[in-house]
This record gives structure tokens, C-alpha cells and sequence, in this order.
């Protein structure tokens, strides 16, 4: 009697297992991105446009998405690595050679993005968004040069405790680095000790180095962040007392790009996308929703008004030399800037 | 009869711990329930009194996608895993010890003593391979490992029960002639059931909590509402989060006074 | 006759311990194949070379992943030293992990006695009270802690209504934020077993102490704790682990700024590129894990409560 209950019980899950995630739609397309940056409108446009189901399914770091993508058998068309991740998924034979570079909508690209390092010519990818790494400033409780690193690594004494840094090893690295003449992925030992040493004392210093910024910084929680434009013009939005800088020593840009998998099912309906979203008004409606600059001419005039006068989003020449693109480092390097890194959080 | 003033049962600050205790369970659940209708787009600043929050997770389909994968999900893993448990409780209480029962408790507890991200990495690398070969991606996976990861917990409080029953009323209903089954039914389970509840209870609880290893082990389309979360903190979180939870309590607290008077009214 | 009795007795015996292993063998199958085999493909990675960008390097065997895990060379003078950051990691989580145990166990107990002592029709409604709160996810709690201990927050805000403070007091960002958390978070993790293993008490027991002149606190130390035994330990074992492994926490209310252990596993897995470490740490913690469980359940089962 025990017996057959648990068949029946058994066969039950198994059915409804197995049910769940039919389509009804003519085609599908599944998206590997990150969280909460994709635009629900986008998706339904394309959905209507082509008959085609679209899920979208989110990391929350570069690292996780490679693990599982090269783990196979994860089911994902289309992924959306950062600038210094993309040579590394060529390298490791994930991508498919989709050549963009050949599709109708292509000419929208701006030409700055076209030629870029990780992806000479664009064979693999299509910019998807664009921002860098800054500092804000609640101008209400310090009002002095704000366009530098010592903000965090050396704060003035009104903002001792009051710092929020994000906490993403390459970006506070490269800052540190770079505040102190090094290169990005130096091995020299001499600016390394100073960048430990400089980021042990500047740390105690810190009060979090957490996410929630957009929400911390207008409220007053932090007072100094060190921390994405994007995230620092929507904190402006609810208080004008912000005001963002670009750290003159340099600053880290980001670029994240929509690849191609090499086993992706619904390959054809992700180069569909993929031309989709190189069509001015549809680059607009991704900027629209995460508020980050997209890489495709015209998109602006469909972009909301407040968007398009951002200063948080135009570079002003004078700080554009000091932002860089940070490549993948040698893993030796990237051994020791984990364990710099480690060592910082013990 | 004699000590009818005297109660053995009570001891002195436990009624105040008890009280502090549910004070401080429900105080967070409060504010999180208040600022579900918060009007401002911030978790901490209070704008005034709006459903706006609720109408923006009523539309958004990626959340009501997610929380209801997240239920289903717990739903089967906490009932398989209680199931599954019960049995082992059963088959490892109440006896003289024989050889392998210590190898039984080592291998049902062992979920609990690994860290999360490491069950998460190995399973990722061998569901992986498996999901190559059979071109099987569906939500299974997934109940398998949140199955796996709930044993222990279920197991742990039933099994707790079991061993401060003894055999004296099974014995009875032997002497009686009761078939194994109807002792069980009619004996044991009924005198189980408060260890079976907690069992289930935690591992339905455990499973809504997961976040490290359905996010490597789900596939495209497999957001739960904890994976949906992490996703978000990296950016920005509104009340929009409140929101859902207070739903989700709402709903949950409504299947629980159900399930509590339909339970009442059979026993 | 008395070999023919013996031979039955055996037999039933046998049979007994067969349907034993039936019995458990769906939960034993289960933790195998999603639990604990998949672990032995962490051992082999542990001993593996780590690949350039995360994984493996197939068939490449080294120690360097264990050795890594205790030891490193100095980054700056390549003297080789103790791994003093990777251990004091490992001690912080240690020890907010047995705090948060002890403070669960200070209040859990009151309150699952409290309801194992209610009336029998009521107890269920207390039960469902405690775990309401947790049917909403990890996140969404810890969040919601946020809400009550940040310096704005509703803690603060009644501390300085009450005139106990002046100014606020920064609890968000330190470890009294994560210990807190996590004793919120796991709290009823330490009262359903307890619980559970309350209510069966024989309160005859309890009476019999009373009749020899016991005091209350002598008759809940002789008598009740040793028999409740199975379910603090169940309890503790329920909260001490997910907090050595805790992730979330630590990174929401301890702002990321001090890592503990389950953070420092991520990290080798995830932007540290080093999975080998990050296998041979993990292994060392479920070490760590079994003697503390070994030392734990023998001292608190002397006198036979049982195996866990």
C-alpha cells in the first residue's frame, strides 16, 4: 500500500517536472545577463516583433556565468560578458563567431566601439552598455576637490567613516595602482606594498564596500562612494546635493557586450536579437531602464530627457585620457591580487 | 490534583524571553510589511502611504515567474525530503545498533556539513554533464539538490521525536494484533506528527532560502526568487521587494490558518 | 529447541535490519547523488593544477591548493609563512559562528519550552508563529534587518526616543551586525527541534523533582535539559553550520568589509580564479566541521542520548 503511494507520488512529480517550461511560441531565445538590466520592454518588443519566447535568466558576477557556461548543458543563446571577460570566452572556444560586423544595423555602431581591444572589429559582440567606475559626493558635507582617488584612499577628515566602496577587486585595484604611477597588471613589488598598505590603513577608514548605493548615498548613510556612474546619477536624481567625479590618477571604464554560445540552440533567433538591439530605439530603451550609456549613434533622441544632459554619463575631455579599459591580467598577477585582496578583508 | 496551585510546568522568565523572542521575530517583518507601502522609491525613506510597489510587482512577470518556481520548488523538495526522512528516522531510531547505522547518520547529515558554494560548484560540474547527455534541463535538477540539501534538515527533529517515543504503545498494538502498517498508521505517525511538521516546516523554509546553489545549478529560465534577488542587489532595490514579501506573507500565513483548521476539524 | 528459537531470532533480526535499509535507503540514495558524490569531485580538484580563468587543468596533479590553504609565501619578501589571512578568516567565523549558536540556544530554549507547554490545541498556532516570519527568503530577512539596526533605523530611533542614547549607534558594517543577523536568521532553526523534543516530555519527571524538594532551576538542570538533550543538540547542529558557511549575511549587514569563511571560499571559485584552494578550504571546513561535531555530541550525549 506504502508502495504504491509512493510510485503514484513519484510518477506525479516526475510529470509535472517534466511539464514545466513548455513554450508555445514559434521560436525562443534564452539570455544569460546580469540582474536587473534588461529591459522588460525590449524583451516584449521583440517577443511581438518576432514570435519568439524570450527568457531571461540572471549572475550577479563575470565568474559565475563562465563557470556554468563552460560547464555545459546550461541552455543560454546569449550572455553579456564585460570588456575584460570577452577575450576570455573567445579564448576558451564559448563564442560563436556571429560577425555583427556584417549585420544590417551594424552602421549604428559608434565608431569608438567598433575597434576595441577585446574584440578588434567586432566579429564576437555588440556593445550592450558602457559606464565606468567614479567617485560621489554628498557636496552637502565635504565641498572639496573631488575629482581624485585620495577621496577614498585618502579621505579628508569630514568624510572618515562615511565611505562606501564597491566591492569589486579589479576596479578598487586598479584605482590604488594607478594613484600611486603603477600600470595596470604591474608585478613591481614596490608600488604593490604600497598599494597593500595604503589599502589596509585607507580601509579602516571605509564604512561598507556594499551594492546598495543608489539607496545609501542620497539617504546620508554614506557621504563618499566609490562607485558606478550609472548608479551615482540615479543617486543625484533623488538628491541634488550629489555630484560626481572622475579620479584624475585614473579610473576603470566598463563595457558589457552581447555575445553568441557556440552551443546555443536558438542561434539564429539570437542574431536576430543581436541586430535588434543595434537599432537606435531599442539601444535607447536599454539605457532607459539601468541608465548607463549604450554604444549606438542616434540612440540619445530616444532617451529621456534628463539622460541626455547627464554629466555623470559624458566624459569631460580633460578626464577622458585617465579612464582605461582593464584587460584580463596574466593568472600569476591575478594571484597575487586576489591575495592583496584577501588580505584586505580578513 | 494536589499541586493544583503549583504549576510544574512553568519556569520563572520564560514567558518574558518567549515575548522579547516573537518581539523581535516579527519587529523586521513589520517594518518590511509597512514599507511595502511606501510611496518613495527608496527602501529607507518614508513617502507616504501607496500601493504603487504592489501594482509595479503585479506587472512585472520576471517576479511572478520566479516566486512561483521558488514554491513549487520548496513545495516538492520539502515534501520528498520529509518523506524520504521520516523513513530513515525510522529506520534509525529505537534499536540496538547495527553495522551501518553510523555510516547512515554520517551520510544523511552530510549536506549540513558543507559549505553551500562547495556543494554548489560540484553539483554545477556533474549536473552539467548530465544535463549534456540527456538533454533533460528541467526544473528536476533542481528539486533533486534542494531535495538532497532538506534531508537532514527534516530528519534531525523527526528523528529527535522518535527517540523520545519508546516501543511500549507500538508494542501494544502488536500484542493486539495490528498489522506493521496499521500500527504505524494509527500508533506511530500520530504521535510522530509533531516532529514530522517541524521537519517539514524547516525544509520548506530551507528551500525558499537558497540562493548559492540554485544559482549554479539552475538552467536558462530557472530564476527563483532568491537568484532574482541577488541579481538585484548589485543595482538598485525598491520597495518593490517589500512588496512581494508581504505578499508572499500574506499567502503563506492564509495557507497555514487553512491547513491548521482543516487539520483541526480531522483530528 | 533453544538453537530452534535462536535461529528465529536471528532471522527476524536480520530481517529487520534488512527493512531497515530499505527504509532509509530513498534519503540514503538521494544525499548520495546530490550531495555527497559530487563532493568527490571536489577532493580530486583540490589536488589538481588550477586552470588559467577558473576550473581545472585537466589531468595536472599538484599540492599547491592544500599547501596554499595554511601556508603562502610572503607576496613581497617570498619568505614562507603562515597564511595569517586565511586563518584569521577562518577564526572570525568560528567564533561569530558559536556566539550565534549560544544566543539562538538563550533564546530558542525559553521559547520552545514556553510552547511545549501551552495547552495541546495551541502549540501548533505558536509553532506556525515562529516559522511565519521565515516563510520569506534569506534575503528579503536580511533586508528587513537592515531596516531595524541601520542608524536611521527603528533600534536606534527607540533607543534615542527613550533617551538611552544621543546619538545613533553604528551597528551596520561590524560584526555585532552579522552576529545579530545571523541569530535572527537561524533562530527558528534552534526552536523546531527543541521543540519538538519538549513536547514529549514526561512532566511526571518533572514532578517527581518538585516532590523532592528540588528548586525550579535545579529540576530544569537535572531533569529536563539532559532529557531534551537529542534536541539541543539537533538545534545547535542546525545553526552552528549554516552560519560557518554564511554568505549572504556577511555581505549585506557586514557590508562586505570583513569576510568570513563562506566568503573566502566564494572568492577562490569566483574573481580569485583559484579552485583547487578553494576545494582544499572547503575541505578543511567539513573537517573542522566533524571534530567539532565528534567532541560536541560526545560530551553532550554522555549518558546515552544517541548518535547524530
Amino acid at each position: 500500500m506504502k508502495a504504491t503511494w509512493m510510485t503514484t507520488t513519484a510518477a506525479a512529480a516526475i510529470a509535472i517536472l517534466a511539464g514545466a517550461g513548455a513554450a508555445s511560441a514559434a521560436g525562443q531565445l534564452n539570455i544569460y545577463n546580469w540582474g536587473d538590466y534588461t529591459n522588460p520592454e525590449l524583451i516584449k518588443k521583440f517577443e511581438q516583433q518576432f514570435d519568439v519566447k524570450v527568457t531571461v535568466t540572471d549572475y550577479d558576477s563575470n565568474d559565475t556565468a563562465l563557470a556554468k557556461v563552460r560547464a555545459g548543458g546550461h541552455g543560454f543563446d546569449i550572455v553579456v560578458p564585460s570588456a575584460n571577460y570577452v577575450q576570455i570566452w573567445v579564448k576558451e572556444g564559448l563564442l560563436e563567431e556571429a560577425r555583427p560586423d556584417q549585420m544590417e544595423n551594424f552602421k549604428n555602431v559608434d565608431e569608438r566601439w567598433v575597434d576595441v581591444p577585446w574584440d578588434p572589429g567586432r566579429h564576437y559582440t555588440v556593445p550592450w552598455q558602457w559606464g565606468l567606475t567614479g567617485i560621489g559626493i554628498n557636496t552637502s558635507v565635504y565641498n572639496g576637490d573631488i575629482n581624485t582617488s585620495a577621496i577614498f584612499l585618502d579621505p579628508p577628515e569630514e568624510l572618515v567613516g562615511k565611505i562606501n566602496v564597491a566591492p569589486e577587486m579589479n576596479d578598487v585595484l586598479f584605482a590604488t595602482i594607478k594613484y600611486f604611477g603603477g600600470d595596470w597588471c604591474t608585478e613591481d613589488k614596490e608600488v604593490l606594498r604600497k598599494v597593500r598598505d595604503k589599502l589596509v590603513e585607507a580601509k579602516s577608514k571605509w564604512l561598507a564596500m556594499d551594492y546598495s548605493v543608489t539607496e545609501k548615498l542620497p539617504a546620508g548613510d554614506y557621504a563618499a562612494v566609490y562607485y558606478w556612474n550609472g548608479a551615482i546619477m540615479r543617486s543625484r536624481e533623488k538628491n541634488p546635493d550629489i555630484k560626481f567625479g572622475y579620479p584624475k590618477e585614473g579610473f576603470p571604464f566598463f563595457m558589457d557586450s552581447v555575445a553568441i554560445l557556440k552551443d546555443a540552440k536558438n542561434a539564429e533567433n539570437a542574431k536576430l536579437f543581436m541586430n535588434f538591439i543595434m537599432d537606435p530605439e531599442n539601444a535607447a530603451l536599454i539605457s532607459a531602464f539601468a541608465k548607463y550609456a549604450n554604444g549606438i549613434k542616434g540612440s540619445e533622441k530616444f532617451m529621456p530627457p534628463e539622460m541626455q544632459t547627464a554629466p555623470e554619463l559624458t566624459v569631460p575631455a580633460e578626464f577622458q585620457s585617465a579612464g582605461e579599459f582593464l584587460e584580463s591580467c596574466e593568472p600569476p598577477v591575478q594571484e597575487l591580487y586576489t591575495r592583496i585582496w584577501t588580505e584586505l578583508q580578513k | 490534583m494536589f499541586r493544583s496551585h503549583f504549576d510544574v510546568r512553568a519556569q520563572p522568565g520564560f514567558g518574558l524571553i518567549t515575548l522579547f523572542t516573537f518581539f523581535a521575530l516579527y519587529l523586521p517583518i513589520a517594518a518590511l510589511v509597512v514599507y511595502s507601502f511606501n510611496g518613495s522609491e527608496s527602501l529607507s525613506r518614508w513617502d507616504g502611504l501607496s500601493t504603487r510597489w504592489f501594482v509595479a510587482a503585479w506587472h512585472n512577470s520576471a517576479v511572478q515567474d520566479a516566486a512561483v518556481r521558488s514554491l513549487v520548488i520548496a513545495l516538492w523538495a520539502a515534501f520528498l525530503a520529509t518523506f524520504a526522512a521520516t523513513m530513515a528516522a525510522l529506520a534509525t531510531t529505537r534499536t540496538a545498533p547495527y553495522r551501518g547505522l553510523t555510516f547512515k547518520y554520517a551520510l544523511i547529515n552530510q549536506p549540513l556539513m558543507v559549505p553551500e558554494i562547495v556543494t554548489a560548484v560540484a553539483l554545477l560540474i556533474v549536473f552539467s554533464r548530465i544535463k549534456v547527455w540527456t538533454g533533460y534541463s528541467g526544473l528536476g535538477y533542481l528539486v533533486m539538490a534542494h531535495t538532497a540539501f532538506c534531508i537532514p534538515f527534516a530528519y534531525l527533529p523527526i528523528r529527535a521525536r522518535l527517540e523520545s517515543m519508546d516501543l511500549t504503545l507500538e508494542r501494544a498494538a502488536a500484542d493486539l494484533y495490528a498489522t506493521r502498517w496499521m500500527t504505524f498508521r494509527h500508533v506511530t505517525l500520530p504521535l510522530l506528527r509533531p516532529g514530522i511538521i517541524a521537519g517539514f516546516m524547516l525544509a520548506f523554509v530551507i528551500s525558499l532560502d537558497d540562493v548559492v546553489i540554485t544559482e549554479f545549478v539552475k538552467s536558462g529560465g530557472q530564476d527563483t526568487l532568491p537568484t532574482y534577488m541577488l541579481g538585484q542587489i548589485r543595482r538598485e532595490t525598491t520597495p518593490e521587494i517589500n512588496a512581494i514579501a508581504t505578499v508572499f506573507l500574506a499567502l503563506s500565513t492564509v495557507l497555514v490558518v487553512v491547513f491548521f483548521f482543516v487539520n483541526r476539524r480531522k483530528t | 529447541m533453544a538453537s530452534e528459537v535462536e535461529r528465529i531470532g536471528r532471522e527476524r533480526e536480520r530481517k529487520d535490519i534488512r527493512d531497515r535499509w530499505l527504509l532509509s535507503a530513498p534519503a540514503l540514495v538521494i544525499v548520495f547523488l546530490a550531495a555527497v558524490g559530487p563532493l568527490f569531485v571536489m577532493l580530486l580538484y583540490s589536488f589538481m593544477v588550477k586552470g588559467d580563468y577558473g576550473d581545472v587543468r585537466p589531468g595536472e596533479f599538484s599540492l599547491e591548493g592544500w599547501v596554499s590553504v595554511f601556508f603562502q609565501r610572503d607576496i613581497f619578501d617570498d619568505t614562507l609563512g603562515l597564511a595569517d589571512a586565511h586563518l584569521s578568516i577562518i577564526w572570525r567565523s568560528i567564533q561569530l559562528s558559536f556566539l550565534t549558536t549560544v544566543l539562538t540556544l538563550i533564546l530558542g530554549f525559553p521559547t520552545a519550552y514556553f510552547i511545549a507547554t501551552r495547552p495541546p490545541h495551541t502549540r501548533e498556532i505558536w509553532v506556525f508563529l515562529v516559522t511565519i516570519p521565515f516563510w520569506t527568503n534569506l534575503l528579503i530577512r536580511t533586508f528587513a534587518m537592515q531596516q531595524v539596526i541601520r542608524n536611521e533605523g527603528l533600534l536606534n530611533n527607540a533607543l534615542i526616543w527613550l533617551g538611552v542614547i544621543e546619538r545613533p549607534l553604528q551597528i551596520m558594517y561590524t560584526d555585532t551586525a552579522n552576529l545579530l543577523g545571523m541569530t535572527y536568521v537561524y533562530l527558528p532553526l534552534m526552536v523546531l527541534p527543541l521543540y519538538a523534543s519538549i513536547e514529549k516530555l514526561d512532566f511526571r519527571l518533572v514532578e517527581a523533582g518538585y516532590d523532592l524538594y528540588a528548586t525550579r532551576f535545579q529540576v530544569l538542570r537535572r531533569i529536563v535539559i539532559p532529557l531534551v538533550r537529542p534536541g539541543i543538540i539537533a538545534g545547535s547542529i542546525l545553526v552552528f553550520i549554516p552560519s560557518l558557511g554564511a554568505y549572504v549575511i556577511p555581505r549585506v549587514l557586514g557590508g562586505g568589509k570583513n569576510m568570513m569563511l563562506g566568503n573566502l571560499i566564494e572568492l577562490q571559485f569566483g574573481a580569485g580564479r583559484n579552485w583547487p584552494l578553494g576545494a582544499a578550504m572547503s575541505i578543511t571546513l567539513m573537517a573542522l566541521v566533524m571534530v567539532a561535531l565528534i567532541v560536541y555530541v560526545r560530551n553532550a550525549s554522555r549518558g546515552g542520548a544517541g548518535h547524530v
